[in-house]
């Protein structure tokens, strides 16, 4: 009878996590998605709990207690700080994995016929995998949070990938020996453990900011499939199936976000994108032109159709809610206003299009790149704010440039182009971008929140005029 | 007999090379399930998205409840209850701003906020 409870409730759950990632398919549905996902985890736990080796009811209590008193204020982060709550929980997951693991890997010693070849290869694939996502998510979420002693920039040093290889192989190599000698070799267990956490961390440090959206998603799916090993090694087809379609969600997000910056898994991973680049041969001294706000003001107000590009500097400037009040302006006067959506935009993927709806600007004003490129010729003015890679067309022409090759935003091919930017300092790829130099670019300088509100300033101010 | 126990209190006994086969078409199906669906997600959830999986792969829950909840040595009850409370964070955090963020996707004419 108890076997069939939880077996019917764990075929139940994964239907409903299915259909949860089904529903996410469409704005309209999704929220249906959230609650078929809580369903399922619900009936997944209450199955569980009809276990008949269950004794330790205070120890379940008090770790699913500490769970939601940390889970609840965890959900209220802003959404900026979204990619480093992501990471966080990468790294939660990846740990759970590899405790599980360890606890089983210790609780097989008492009955090594446990030990099979396959499982023994099972449970290792897990540990491994749950360690490094733990300390790789955790450098993430660090260097997201920009954390002052972790560095954003990357950091190399030479033989670095030979390094970070042959750390992996060796713990791979210890896993191997385990499968073969489990009780013999059981000290190996722990230096596996600590290989697979040094990893984690190397594996990080040389990635820099504008390469967190794959990294994130790379993490991500390293966490299902560390759930999938553990459905391996438990024999349990729901932890396989819900670890597989997180692992393949994971994946897919990552196949996205790399063909939006044109580059591999490989390089990505063992790149080191983003060092500033030195400046190589006669650096000509080019000049961008300035704009003030209320020139720009001026230029906004007469065109029929405006497309806002947003990017990461929005975010760090907090500057979502001026962007709104500047959309309203806009539509006010009947101006046309879209935003152009970079896959890579932000530090994870879609993180824009969750900033700009917490701004509550409507969904389908949120335009995909493929989507709006064919109408940057028809665009009267384009304006980049806190956006620099995605931008740069350098990408198409420039066979020196490191983002060459990348999908970019049409945004030189509309007939203005306004850019909002503290500074002239290139951005996190660390390329100097030729669309500030273009004819018809003009620069804003300043805080991105600051000149967007001064931007509406303007414009509230200079309608009673007419 | 139907009795078999089912997760970890089982020895290598009933996880025979038969089971193990089955979990592999299992995994094999579930991974084309998932890439079949996730392709179909619309871009603009990327994030929510994200954070759902989080919660959803946070189903290494059932798994820690069995250690956590079985008579072991405490050591492994303890490594049980870290994982545990790691994957109930994911669970209740995931889902509460999934849904948090789906809330704010406004459609066409209803942008206002009361």
């Amino acid at each position: 009878m108890t076997f069939w409870i939880i077996e019917i409730a764990y075929l139940v759950a994964s239907a409903l996590f299915v259909m949860s990632l089904y529903w996410m398919n469409d704005p309209k549905t999704a929220r249906r998605g959230v609650g078929a996902g809580v369903a399922a985890m619900a009936l997944a736990i209450v199955g569980t709990l009809f276990n008949p080796g269950i004794v330790n009811w205070g120890y379940i209590a008090g770790a699913v207690g500490a769970g939601v008193l940390i889970g609840v204020p965890l959900s209220w982060v802003p959404l900026t700080a979204v990619p480093q709550r992501t990471a966080v929980s990468h790294a939660f997951g990846g740990l759970a994995a590899g405790l599980v693991g360890a606890a089983k890997f210790y609780l097989w010693r008492g009955e090594p016929e446990s030990f099979t070849a396959f499982r023994t290869f099972a449970l290792v694939a897990e540990v491994i995998l749950g360690f490094l996502t733990f300390t790789g998510s955790l450098m993430a979420a660090g260097k997201l949070q920009e954390v002052k002693w972790i560095p954003q920039r990357p950091v190399t040093y030479p033989f670095q990938n030979a390094v970070n290889v042959g750390l992996l192989g060796l713990a791979v190599a210890c896993g191997l020996a385990l499968v073969y000698r489990p009780l013999e070799l059981a000290y190996l267990f722990p230096v596996i453990v600590v290989l697979a956490l040094t990893f984690g961390i190397l594996l990080i440090i040389p990635i820099g900011g504008a390469d967190m959206p794959t990294v994130i998603s790379l993490l991500n799916s390293y966490a299902g499939l560390s759930a999938v090993a553990m459905g391996f090694v438990l024999d349990n087809k729901l932890l396989v199936i819900a670890g597989a379609l997180d692992g393949s969600s994971g994946l897919i997000l990552s196949i996205i976000m790399c063909r939006a910056m044109n580059r591999s898994f490989t390089n990505v991973l063992f790149g080191a994108f983003g060092q500033v680049q030195a400046k190589t041969g006669a650096a000509e001294t080019r000049t961008a032109k300035k704009e003030t706000p209320e020139g720009a003001a001026q230029v906004l107000e007469m065109a029929s159709q405006v497309v806002i590009v947003p990017g990461y500097g929005m975010a760090v400037a907090q500057a979502q809610q001026r962007v709104r009040e500047l959309y309203d302006e806009l539509t006010k006067r009947k101006i046309e206003v879209k935003f152009a959506i970079h896959p890579v935009a932000g530090r994870m993927p879609g993180h824009m299009n969750v900033l700009l709806a917490e701004a509550d600007i409507p969904y389908d004003k949120l335009i995909e790149m493929d989507d709006i490129n064919p109408e940057m010729a028809q665009t009267d003015v384009v304006l980049v704010i806190g956006a620099n890679d995605v931008v740069n067309p350098a990408a198409r022409h420039d066979k020196t440039s490191p983002i060459f090759g990348m999908p970019i935003i049409d945004a030189d091919k509309a007939r203005m182009c306004l850019a909002i930017k503290r500074s002239m300092n290139p951005g996190f790829a660390g390329i100097e971008n030729e669309l500030y130099f273009a004819d018809h670019t003009y620069m804003l300088f300043g805080d991105a929140k600051a000149v967007v509100g001064d931007l509406v300033k303007q414009l509230q101010g200079g309608s009673g005029l007419h | 007999m139907l009795f078999a126990p089912l997760l970890a209190s089982a020895g290598a006994a009933e996880a025979g090379p038969a089971a193990l086969a089955s979990l592999l078409f299992v995994f094999l199906l579930a991974t084309f399930i998932g890439l079949g669906v996730v392709t179909r997600v619309s871009r603009l959830l990327h994030t929510p998205l994200m954070s759902l999986t989080n919660a959803i792969s946070a189903i290494a829950v059932v798994a820690s409840i069995v250690i956590t909840g079985q008579d072991h040595p405490p050591l492994i009850n303890l490594l049980g209850a870290i994982a545990l409370a790691a994957s109930m964070t994911n669970i209740v955090s995931g889902f509460l701003i999934t849904d948090r963020m789906l809330k704010m996707f406004k459609r066409p004419g209803e942008e206002k906020r009361s």
